[in-house]
């Protein structure tokens, strides 16, 4: 085929068929804009990590001493609303959701391209003004945004970064409705529900909560910015207002935030699980409705981060009940990934180890989550850094571990090339050891007491303390050996095959990287989802090339 | 050992509830860990990859397995919320007759008042072995009261009454904390819990010029303020009589019934028209913005008094 050669002699790909900046920032392609979603959110894991070091450093001493307390404010704050805004809730979805979707459902690009670049562009002027707050002078609320602090006491940036926050709000609703429209609709011939991948039915549940949720926060953190702008009565009861109503409405979409966070964690995990022990992830349909079971049931428990806040008794009572349900569907996921293990076929490459590390420290994640679901216990260790482990064991320990793990497994069908895999297992081996000893003391700290957004402590705590920011330097070493390599593959790395892991599913079908339109012909799906050993049914059968594929080459 | 504490002191009558349930969760924890990270762990080193063109038997999965991971974590965590239920609801019910102490948060300082009318600053003195009732709210932001050693929290919001309770079994000096972020000094905002013997605990309280009571600071008020012009003590005032109603349940304009507490109390003085006890007309005046929250709690107190006077 003529076309199949780009300019250079190379074949033709999505990344050489067309060159210049504009081809980039203008581009359609689902693949190009999960590339500029990763240069991007590197860019604000960069920053969200400077501003956790320099807390680190300053708690390394019982004084505080390294900053004034009003930049430790803004400091913690600054973490928090760009882990969590612009780097968590967007990483799995829109690099590898974008650029993994269309592939593995066998479509030649989502359902909605141009929303998708419009997506990313709203991510962009969302990060811009938030970016504007921090340079600025920075905010100093917390990334809760708690009123009346919020909404009339706190004299920074609130106002420009909730702006921030709510503009990225329709990146990620956007997002939401073109993944869901995409599996709905785009399905290749043959690809039903339950022949999909599990990364698609995480992403799925995902996309649920970021449509159904967003627009709750959407709406609350505008009323703090009119109160602070018209000092309406919402939530400062100096004007009328309920303090409490902004926590019910903020959780209501933050909890299931959480799930926005994790879920693509999930989907990463069952995808890569299956490839490197070459077996069909244990109990398929148990996984993808655990997921489901999540997302929904995730709805319902807003009021366990309020159980010492004034709420009623027998609401926290009902809330606590029903949080204990998600221990079951969560359950179900860490024992079906274990059991995927017995009489397999394991091999430890480097994203197996991030699955293995994802399911210890995601395994310990969830059961601290237990403690705090525990109403006799939450009192206690509420607002404490028993609450800031637990979090950042799910979220650093499962999504950033998930999101590794996902990096790691399709780096080489994204760019065409492989990374050293050596550097790759030492890296994994240092983010695993310093996330540990990071984040294994604040469970102690927690439990003795120790207040979070705490800028000084007393002294019986600097021990621990101490092992904490030790690990956060180790942590931080991992991290950046990751970013040396994987940068390094992309000039020194070796090409990578079409399928270095002999990994199944639509995605390793075609070459690394694939062209443009993904696929010459559309696939037309005659298996179930990881039909690891049986190498004959899983040719893709181009044979008779169906209507619709014949459509697509049209457009 | 001092240099790295891994517990907490113990000093309270719900902390060791509160610990043994930690413990028993502690364990749990540890048994899944190890469940989940053997399984992982024997399956990786005695399944792994022995040849590259190795292919295992496929499996599709296991209907017993999958219900019995189901339902064994199901009714442990229905277990465990019924075990921490159940601590909650002691934690949250004072028992009768408790000695109350009044607390007020403001950016970065806790002002705290006994009965008897002494106040104290980001320190709260308490006898041992006697159940403490803190009645809490704030002049500006939501705080909160957190007394680790005692495993206490509470927030502290403006605009209404919370509670918290405990009752100290050990005499000594405690961290108090702020642990709901405030602002600026947020890390500032702490204090130390003085537990004393309970006569210590008088001795300290009759110490110095502790002035006139709360109660006897909310009845000058009561006066200066004009209150008792309607409010007489017999139900021939222009506003209903407060003698005898605390804790009571009162029937409003709307014919809906409220139990009067600091709450309503409160709510009454600031925005008195907001629940217009049947039978009176709403004339009183609105009191927002020109009386402190201590002031209110002393008011409060007062009106308190004249219930238990009445019994």
């Amino acid at each position: 085929m003529s076309h199949a050669v780009s300019a250079n002699g190379e074949p033709r790909n999505y990344l050489n068929e067309t060159y210049g900046i504009k081809s980039w920032l203008l581009t359609l392609d689902h693949k190009r804009i999960g590339i500029l979603y990763l240069i991007t959110l590197a860019v604000f894991f960069l920053v969200g990590s400077m501003f956790a070091s320099l807390i680190r450093f300053e708690l390394m001493t019982p004084k505080g001493d390294l900053v004034e307390a009003e930049t430790y404010n803004k400091l913690f704050t600054m973490h928090g609303v760009v882990m969590i805004f612009f780097f968590l809730i967007p990483s799995i979805p829109a690099v590898l959701g974008n650029f993994l979707i269309p592939l593995q459902i066998g479509a030649r690009d989502v359902a909605f391209p141009r929303l998708n670049l419009l997506s990313y562009y709203l991510y962009v002027a969302g990060g811009a003004f938030a970016v504007l707050a921090i340079i600025m002078g920075g905010i100093d609320t917390g990334w809760t945004f708690y009123t009346p602090y919020s909404s009339t006491y706190s004299t920074s940036f609130v106002s420009l970064a909730l702006v921030g926050v709510f503009v990225n709000g329709f990146s990620s609703i956007l997002t939401g409705v073109n993944f869901m429209v995409t599996i709905h609709k785009m399905r290749a011939p043959g690809m039903t529900w339950f022949r999909l991948p599990l990364f698609i039915w995480g992403h799925y549940a995902t996309s649920l909560i970021q449509v159904l949720g967003t627009p709750v926060v959407a709406i609350t953190l505008l009323l703090v910015c009119f109160e602070r702008a018209f000092k309406i009565g919402i939530f400062d009861p100096n004007y009328g207002g309920d303090p409490v109503l902004f926590q019910h409405m903020f959780w209501f979409y933050s909890h299931p935030a959480v799930y926005i966070m994790i879920l693509p964690g999930f989907a990463v995990i069952s995808d890569v699980i299956a490839c490197f022990s070459r077996k069909r992830v244990f109990g398929y349909s148990f996984v993808a409705f655990s997921s489901l079971a999540i997302a929904v049931l995730g709805f319902l428990v807003w009021g366990h981060h309020l159980f010492v806040s004034g709420q009623s008794t027998y609401a926290s009572m009902v809330f606590s009940f029903i949080t204990f349900f998600i221990a079951v569907p969560t359950a179900i996921k860490i024992f079906n990934w274990s059991f995927t293990l017995h009489k397999a076929s394991v091999k430890l490459d480097s994203p197996m180890l991030y699955v293995m590390g994802f399911i210890g420290l995601f395994t310990i994640g969830g059961l601290t989550g237990l403690f705090l679901s525990t109403l006799g216990i939450d009192v206690h260790l509420h607002d404490t850094y028993f609450v800031v482990a637990h979090f950042h064991y799910v979220m650093v320990g499962g999504m950033v571990m998930g999101f590794l793990c996902g990096l790691h497994f399709w780096w080489p069908k994204m760019t065409g090339r492989m990374y050293s895999e050596g550097a790759a297992k030492l890296g994994v081996m240092f983010v695993f050891a310093g996330f540990n000893l990071t984040f294994f003391p604040q469970f102690i700290l927690g439990y003795l007491g120790m207040p979070r957004r705490y800028h000084a402590y007393p002294e019986e705590w600097q021990a621990l303390n101490i092992m904490s920011t030790a690990g956060a330097t180790v942590l931080g070493l991992g991290f950046s050996l990751t970013i040396v390599y994987l940068l390094w593959s992309l000039f020194k790395g070796e090409k990578a095959p079409a399928n270095p892991f002999q990994a199944k599913g639509l995605e390793w079908d075609i070459p690394s990287p694939p062209i443009a339109h993904n696929f010459e012909a559309i696939p037309i799906v005659t298996w179930e989802a990881y039909p690891y050993g049986e190498e004959e049914s899983t040719e893709p059968s181009t044979e008779a090339v169906p209507e619709r594929a014949k459509e697509d080459e049209v457009v | 050992m001092s240099d790295f504490p891994l517990f907490p002191a113990q000093a309270s009558t719900i902390a060791w509830q509160v610990d043994a349930l930690y413990a028993f969760l502690l364990v749990l924890t540890v048994i899944f860990c190890l469940l989940v990270f053997g399984m992982v762990i024997i399956f990786a080193i005695k399944y792994r990859r022995r040849s590259e063109d190795e292919q295992p038997e496929q499996t599709h999965g296991n209907l017993v397995l999958e219900l019995s991971w189901t339902i064994v974590p199901l009714f442990l965590a229905l277990f465990v919320f019924l075990l921490g239920a159940d601590v909650f609801f002691r934690l949250q019910r004072s028992p009768s007759d408790p000695l109350e102490i009044y607390a007020v948060g403001k950016q970065w300082m806790w002002k705290i008042q006994h009965e008897s009318g002494k106040r104290e600053i980001n320190t709260l003195h308490v006898p041992k072995g006697q159940p403490v009732r803190l009645t809490m709210t704030s002049e500006d932001v939501i705080h909160d009261f957190f007394i680790p050693a005692f495993r206490v929290k509470n927030d502290v919001l403006p605009g209404r009454y919370t509670t918290l309770w405990f009752e100290a079994t050990q005499t000594g000096e405690f961290h108090l904390f702020c642990a709901e972020y405030c602002g600026t000094q947020h890390s500032g905002m702490i204090g130390k819990v003085i537990v004393l013997e309970p006569a210590d605990y008088h001795d300290w309280l009759m110490g110095a010029s502790s002035g006139e009571s709360m109660v006897e600071a909310g009845e000058r008020q009561f006066q200066q303020l004009g209150c008792e012009t309607c409010h007489k003590s017999t139900a021939t005032g222009r506003g209903p009589s407060l003698v005898g109603i605390y804790d009571k349940p009162v029937t409003l304009s709307n014919g809906q019934e409220v139990v009067v507490d600091s709450d309503y109390i409160r709510e009454s003085i600031l925005q008195p028209t907001a629940k217009i006890v049947a039978g009176y007309e709403p004339i009183m005046p609105i009191f927002e913005g020109q009386i402190s929250e201590q002031s209110l709690l002393q008011i409060a107190s007062y009106i308190k008094s004249l219930s238990e006077s009445a019994e």
